[in-house]
């Protein structure tokens, strides 16, 4: 029932984008007034797709097998909270999902900007629902998620256990607000280019905009991450998985948009930067989906190798790269004059900014999609490692961290340094600190000093300017400090990181000069959704106390799947990670013990960074 | 008039693109983990269907083929492949071990006498660790042992194509 209203609610709300589209280009021929129609009909879209989804989650939460989405992804043995979040954990429930976030946004975008002129609001309502229109006909057509099947089965296949997990099952909303809230920067974009609209007024109204999207991609993708450390079971936060790079792309165009979008408020400048930026961010979220939901790439969010939904999406994505390069070819008007920027002012460090970013970002994508243009063209298979990554990356953070530090104190139009003294006496500290750090450590001296050295560096001058400029400025600050604290602590956890594997049997001992690992016991637990076998293990390390850890291995039953979860003990200063794995064929089980130092720092200092996005949309004005 | 030389190239630039992406989507890309292959048998410790005796690895001799089937009475593609288990049953070079997985007994005797019993001998594998050990994916699944060798995996049910390579490799 709750399936059939969904279905019919999908049809509604599709039916709705086409009376918007239609009473929009109508409304246009003639903006004198808005027509509120065009709210009422989006509103009612809002609704439907909310009531479709709904459907969905109910029809989880009875664990309604007629529906094969349910049936496919779903098991009558989860618990509650999964069969839930099981809803978006699957290709077509987060398709809806996708659909849910586009409508909402462009309901609230409507609402929020009355005071802009009419007929941007009305390209930019028409743009969006030409993007709605594309999602609401691969949905229906393609991963339709109410699809019936007959005869009902009595169970269903279940969710894949990895999944399962509370992290997972608000990372995808969380994500999908920052992917997707792209779109109305996309389409605004688009319209205020047409219109010739890209003005100063323009850049405060959708900086707002920016600004959520790049707070919840930020900690979408740190949930992502959180997980993918506890979860997958190999002690890392960041693998350079083509999943996660998708995820950062857009996120590195959005970073950089933010960044523009200042100089555009204050001086009107960067404009084709600004445009370029939000085509860039949207088409590179869907460029996302595209590469991992269609198969192209294998990853655990491949949920379905269906080539008719990646051509769907392929033909999609670039009739949305042309329209947008039409329309900035043809509507944008180079800015001529303040072009000539001074060398050392505000907005020459922003454009440095700029080209930093569009290098990790070439970086990224290269690293991504290189692989496929080869296979394609040579029929090679090659893949591309975080030795790639790090290797053309790190070495370009220590002048960007340089830069981060010194850029915000320039003035805009024409600065001059003041105070000398104190940034090259900083450098100096950082540097001091760096060697003293360095020294005993048995890794390259150079490259990890300096790159140390450009750390401290923005960490101390972010530091002082707490105490020197107070509440000026606090939100640019503290993210620029928060990312400070992030290469810092990913660079101590790399550092001084280490691990031990070993194959231990039950009542087995590991020594080693620092450690001592006892397995001491195994317990078996029946749970609801899987068994699990839970080892008992007491780490002794010297000078420290001693701790048990427990981690278990999972049997799941539907679908039958084992899992290993790890077992981490959190403290300020490190974290304790074990994983146990069975050894086929043997009584043995292989043990992983990682130290791994700051780890929570890491995660700490991006929700930083991602509050103090938070805390520059709630405060009124950009003070300079 | 000046011609606009640069939307043309991205232009083609982006049509050469998306021709790319429209190749790659063509190719498979369906990484089946590479499986080892002679991989030796595992140790397990499983009863006996019929009079719940314990056997280990050891029922499988050396120099003769065995294949060891698992399989459930409540699995579906099971019924399919029985009629090829009756046939290969016929072979005298081989012998059929078959893992009843996460069964009830009961259901599995109506089963087997429905649908006859192509097996040698039928171990028990009641909570599903038996098949965990194999490294098995799921219900069916058939290893082909030689020498205490897994010689070759087969994950799903074993149809006409499967019969006629297993009857080969025994050759």
């Amino acid at each position: 029932m709750a399936s059939l209203i969904g279905s019919y609610s999908l049809i509604l709300g599709f039916c709705c984008s086409l009376i918007i589209f239609f009473f929009s280009v109508r409304n246009f021929k003639s903006p004198k007034r808005f027509d509120y129609k065009i709210l009422s009909f989006t509103f009612l879209q809002l609704f439907f797709v909310i009531v479709s989804f709904v459907g969905l989650i109910i029809s989880f939460i009875n664990s309604d097998f007629s529906n094969e989405t349910v049936f496919n992804h779903s098991h009558t043995t989860k618990p509650l909270f999964y069969k839930i979040s099981g809803t978006w954990g699957n290709h077509e429930g987060s398709l809806l999902l996708w659909l849910l976030v586009l409508t909402l946004f462009i309901f609230l975008f409507l609402i929020k900007s009355k005071k802009q002129p009419n007929n941007y609001r009305i390209l930019t309502s028409m743009f969006q629902q030409i993007i709605i229109i594309g999602f609401f006909i691969f949905l229906i057509k393609t991963s339709n998620p109410f699809s019936y099947i007959f005869p009902i089965p009595n169970e269903g296949l279940g969710l894949n256990p990895i999944l399962q997990d509370p992290a997972l099952a608000i990372h995808p909303p969380i994500l999908y607000l920052g992917y997707v809230g792209s779109s109305i920067i996309f389409s605004s974009a688009l319209a205020a280019t047409t219109l010739n609209f890209i003005s100063k007024d323009w850049a405060k109204h959708i900086k707002v905009w920016v600004l959520i999207s790049w707070i919840f991609l930020t900690l979408g993708i740190l949930l992502g991450s959180i997980w993918a450390y506890y979860e997958l079971g190999w002690g890392g936060f960041w693998f350079w998985d083509p999943v996660e790079n998708v995820s950062l792309m857009p996120w590195l165009a959005l970073t950089t948009l933010l960044h523009c979008i200042l100089a555009l408020e204050k001086r009107l400048i960067l404009t084709s930067w600004v445009i370029i930026l939000s085509i860039a961010t949207f088409t590179l979220s869907m460029c996302g989906t595209f590469l991992v939901r269609s198969g192209i790439l294998n990853s655990v969010h491949t949920f379905a190798n269906d080539p008719e939904r990646g051509l769907f999406i392929l033909i999609f994505l670039f009739s949305l790269v042309f329209l947008s390069l039409f329309i900035f070819f043809f509507f944008h008007k180079n800015e001529n004059n303040n072009n000539s920027f001074f060398w050392l002012s505000k907005e020459s460090s922003i454009l440095v900014n700029n080209w930093f970013m569009m290098y990790f970002l070439s970086v990224v994508l290269v690293g991504t999609i290189y692989p496929i243009f080869l296979e394609v063209i040579t029929s090679e298979k090659i893949s591309v490692g975080p030795p790639f990554y790090n290797k053309l990356i790190i070495p370009f953070l220590i002048p960007f961290l340089l830069s981060m530090a010194i850029g915000p104190k320039l003035k805009w139009i024409k600065s001059e340094i003041q105070n000398k003294m104190y940034l090259v006496l900083f450098l100096f500290i950082s540097f001091f600190i760096s060697f003293i750090i360095i020294k005993n450590l048995d890794i390259n001296f150079l490259i990890n000093s300096i790159l140390l050295t450009s750390s401290f560096y923005l960490f101390f001058i972010t530091l002082r300017d707490f105490f020197i400029k107070g509440y000026q400025n606090l939100s640019q600050n503290l993210a620029h400090f928060g990312f400070s604290l992030l290469i810092l602590s990913i660079l101590f956890n790399n550092i001084y990181s280490t691990e031990v594997i070993t194959n231990l049997k039950v009542g087995q001992t590991f020594k080693s000069k620092s450690l001592i690992i006892d397995f001491q016991s195994i317990d078996k637990k029946n749970e609801k959704n899987f068994q699990a076998i839970i080892g008992k293990f007491k780490i002794k390390e010297l000078d420290n106390e001693t701790i048990i850890l427990n981690p278990e291995l999972r049997v799941y039953n539907q679908p039958n799947i084992i899992t290993s979860e790890a077992d981490i003990k959190t403290n300020l200063l490190k974290d304790r990670f074990i994983t146990m794995n069975l050894v086929s064929n043997q009584d043995y089980f292989n043990i992983r013990y990682q130290d791994k130092p700051f780890m929570i720092w890491i995660w700490l200092s991006v929700l930083l960074i991602s509050f103090a996005g938070l805390m520059s949309l709630l405060k009124k004005r950009y003070e300079n | 008039m000046k011609i606009k030389i640069s939307p043309l190239i991205y232009t083609l630039i982006f049509l050469i693109i998306f021709f790319i992406f429209y190749k790659g989507l063509q190719n498979s890309n369906i990484y089946t983990p590479n499986l080892k292959i002679e991989e030796n048998i595992p140790s397990f410790k499983a009863k006996i269907f019929n009079n719940d005796k314990f056997i280990s690895e050891k029922i499988f001799q050396k120099d003769k083929f065995y294949l060891l089937n698992i399989w459930a009475s409540w699995c579906v593609p099971c019924r399919e492949e029985h009629s090829f288990l009756t046939k290969l049953n016929k072979e005298e070079k081989i012998k059929i071990i078959g893992l009843n997985y996460k069964d009830d007994k009961k259901n599995a005797k109506i089963f087997l006498k429905e649908l006859s019993n192509p097996y040698d001998v039928i171990l028990l594998d009641e909570d599903g660790t038996v098949a965990i050990e194999w490294g098995a994916y799921g219900v069916p699944e058939s290893f082909l042992i030689y020498n205490n060798k897994i010689v070759k995996k087969i994950i799903g049910p074993i149809n006409e194509e499967l019969l006629t390579e297993i009857k080969i490799l025994i050759q």
